[in-house]
């Protein structure tokens, strides 16, 4: 037997590997985190994917236009309208057709109704993984009255598969405006008691501040976009930079935060679902009444070349870009989506941290799983 | 009415029992047994009405029902329940290690079991009223320590590991605070008999009599005793977004069943033992049942009563507060608990050494 002599300078503690996911409580889908962990310590994060991956950038080339926008509901089902509406987009510039102006305004309430929706389920998950269980059930409860309303009008709650090229799908329900109008309210007033459940709490507090920083030289470099990018303070709103719809109609504030840390990125999402609420209020009195869909051709063919859109969904820059080389099915789509240059964040800031932390910095990523890996 | 401490209902069932009987040593050891199997029915609905309770306090604050379908009002629920998790089968990894894993759960609810008896529920009704019970019940709880420990260990699981670690961490660090606001009280009491700590409390209960040092002790011995009954916002032991279910994660059936129910009852032991040094145990509030007859019952219902309360506090904390970091639970001891709890304690000595408290 060969004799081990152990010195003091040699003793370290061993690190070891952890499977996080894919089936985890705290991660909100199939991801797959390998940890190097050191007694509680994260030592290294390597997200492992493919476990949700459906090929749906390849589905759509074997699709004809009007159909990739169902897919698309499937990539942040969080986001759905958003996603749909920038492939509307993308068609509609490429064959340059005007949209009614009702279009433009029915898609950014729409658009901003989801946002809020997803911020909300956002706020409820972000309590359970930090331990706080109510949260989820009071997040429910409102998220509920927008899929209500989104079921009246577009038949479905989730996946909503509203917007066409050309249009919207169906004309808005007409109980539609009033049930905006009494949800707007009933929302500032709760915004205020989730505030007293968990954002005043000290244990939050404590949890949330000066962990996970990010700076914004890292979000830039990254790729990270969305409430996590504003919450380093970086600037990148594509509803502002380049307003779609109706949204240069509207006025509203980017939320920007300075402070980098998971605190941040959590007030950035708790106060863009004011200026949601904001946006609807200035379109929903005057909806104007042009027509639900523009004139377009049975069969879209989309002319040769390249197109980009960029939206802002609720997680951050969603880009589409389709490249035509003229037949009915596009030859190449692809979709930037902000969930899987969010993740890269992660990968730098979960770093040496405790496994609590992680967790919590993971929750104000707000990742969506199919939006990561497609 | 100044009651005495000198009957004790189940010394005179041992002694009544075995003299009918006639079967000297034996006759007293099947009344022992008897008293067991008392309790230990008595507790297991106990320990699965709390949870049924739970569940609808739970869903009172999460603007939900909660179980309401199997029997009236659900309550057959939780029964339904624990009918289901005896019949599953106890699956795990092949390599656990099978001694600890199988001892783990055994250790935690017999030294939870073992606690429930000397506690007092009414004047006179506690199966092992010795006269250092609060030490007695501090030692015991302790062993139960060791079950998560072996259980988290013995499961070949790292979530299981860490999850077994903290809760080591945890319950070692949080015992200590709660051992000395049960200190302070003692001091005030000058003895370790729970039963007597009662009787002392009729003049006032100690919480109103200790001043400002009992006040801050109770404080810190619900925090402590959160902590040890491995509830949120200190259940990092089971932190399930963090670690799955910790160091429960590879059980099944009844081997879960044990921990979950061991759960319980060791939460009706912190606010048992919280009622019993600084609310007065089973004394009636300022008296007011005293002079109606069948003291044992009223007793009993204020016990429970008071109990009560304390656990829908335990149950609000769970319910409202999020998780603390495992460094933030250490601080808390360390660094705030413990030495406010050691001043806390000088404190109380100076007031009784002065004859301060009332």
């Amino acid at each position: 037997m060969e004799q081990v002599i152990y010195n003091s300078a040699d003793l370290k503690s061993q690190e070891y590997f952890i499977n996080m996911g894919p089936q985890h409580p705290a991660a909100h889908g199939v991801l797959r985190l390998i940890l190097t962990m050191d007694g509680e310590m994260v030592k290294n994060i390597e997200p492992d994917l493919g476990y949700i991956h459906r090929s749906i950038e390849k589905q759509c080339e074997h699709e004809g236009y009007k159909q990739i926008i169902h897919l698309t509901d499937r990539l942040d089902y969080l986001s759905s309208h958003m996603n749909n509406e920038a492939v509307a987009l993308a068609i509609e510039q490429a064959m340059q057709i005007e949209v009614p102006e009702r279009v433009k305004v029915i898609r950014t309430i729409m658009g901003e109704l989801t946002r809020i929706a997803s911020h909300l389920l956002w706020w409820g998950v972000m309590g359970m993984d930090v331990g706080a269980l109510t949260t989820f059930m009071y997040a429910f409860r409102d998220r509920e009255m927008i899929n209500d309303i989104m079921e009246e009008t577009c038949g479905a709650r989730l996946t909503m598969s509203y917007s066409t090229p050309g249009g919207v799908m169906f004309d808005l329900h007409p109980n539609f405006v009033n049930r905006v109008k009494e949800f707007i309210p009933h929302l500032r007033s709760v915004i205020p008691k989730y505030d007293e459940l968990l954002t005043g709490n000290i244990i939050f507090q404590k949890r949330m501040k000066n962990v996970g920083f990010l700076s914004a030289q890292d979000a830039i470099s990254l790729g990270a976009s969305g409430p996590v990018a504003r919450g380093s303070g970086v600037s990148c709103d594509r509803r502002i930079i380049e307003p779609y719809s109706a949204l240069s109609k509207v006025d509203f504030k980017e939320i920007l935060y300075q402070e980098g840390d998971n605190l941040a990125r959590y007030n950035v999402r708790m106060k863009e679902m004011y200026e949601s609420l904001h946006i609807i209020e200035q379109l929903i009195d005057n909806i104007p009444d042009d027509g639900i869909q523009a004139k377009t051709k049975a069969l879209i063919k989309l002319p040769k070349g390249e197109f980009l859109q960029r939206v802002e969904t609720a997680r951050g820059d969603f880009g589409v870009y389709i490249v035509s080389d003229g037949k009915k099915n596009p030859y190449r789509v692809k979709f930037r989506s902000p969930g899987f240059s969010n993740l890269n964040t992660l990968m730098e800031i979960g770093k040496n941290q405790l496994l609590g932390d992680l967790i919590a910095i993971s929750a104000t990523m707000d990742f969506v799983i199919p939006d990561i890996d497609r | 009415m100044i009651l005495t401490n000198t009957t004790n209902y189940f010394s005179q069932f041992i002694a009544y029992f075995s003299d009918t009987i006639g079967w000297g040593m034996g006759g007293q050891i099947l009344a022992y047994v008897l008293i067991a199997i008392v309790y230990l029915i008595f507790f297991a609905l106990a320990g699965l009405y709390l949870v049924y309770l739970e569940r609808r306090v739970a869903a009172f604050f999460q603007l939900r029902l909660g179980p309401n379908r199997v029997g009236p009002w659900g309550l057959m629920q939780t029964i339904a329940d624990a009918l289901k998790l005896l019949s599953k089968e106890i699956f795990g990894t092949d390599r656990k290690d099978k001694l600890l894993y199988h001892t783990a759960y055994y250790l935690v609810i017999v030294a939870a079991l073992i606690s429930l008896s000397v506690i007092p529920f009414s004047n006179g009704i506690a199966a092992y009223d010795i006269n250092i019970g609060v030490f007695f019940i501090s030692a015991v709880s302790s062993v139960g320590i060791l079950g998560l420990l072996i259980g988290g260990w013995g499961s070949n699981n790292k979530y299981g590991v860490l999850g077994g670690m903290r809760s080591g961490l945890q319950m070692i660090s949080y015992e200590l605070s709660s051992g000395l606001a049960i200190l302070t009280i003692v001091l005030m009491a000058g003895s370790l008999q729970l039963s007597e700590i009662i009787h002392q409390q009729q003049a006032g209960w100690f919480l109103w009599r200790g001043h400002i040092p009992a006040l801050i002790a109770f404080v810190i011995f619900v925090i402590a005793g959160t902590a040890e009954s491995n509830r949120t916002p200190f259940d990092l032991p089971e932190g399930e977004a963090e670690l799955g279910a910790g160091y429960h994660t590879e059980y099944s059936g009844m081997g879960f069943a044990w921990f979950f129910l061991a759960e319980f009852i060791n939460m009706f032991i912190i606010s048992a033992v919280g009622v019993t040094l600084f609310l007065g145990g089973w004394l009636a509030p300022f008296g007011i049942t005293d002079g109606l007859g069948m003291p044992w019952l009223w007793g009993f219902i204020w016990f429970f009563i008071k109990v009560g309360l304390m656990i829908f506090l335990l149950m609000w904390f769970r319910w409202t507060f999020p998780r603390l970091r495992i460094d933030q639970l250490l601080t808390l001891e360390w660094k705030y608990l413990l030495p406010i709890g050691l001043v806390n304690i000088i404190l109380m000595a100076v007031l009784v050494y002065y004859h301060l408290v009332f």
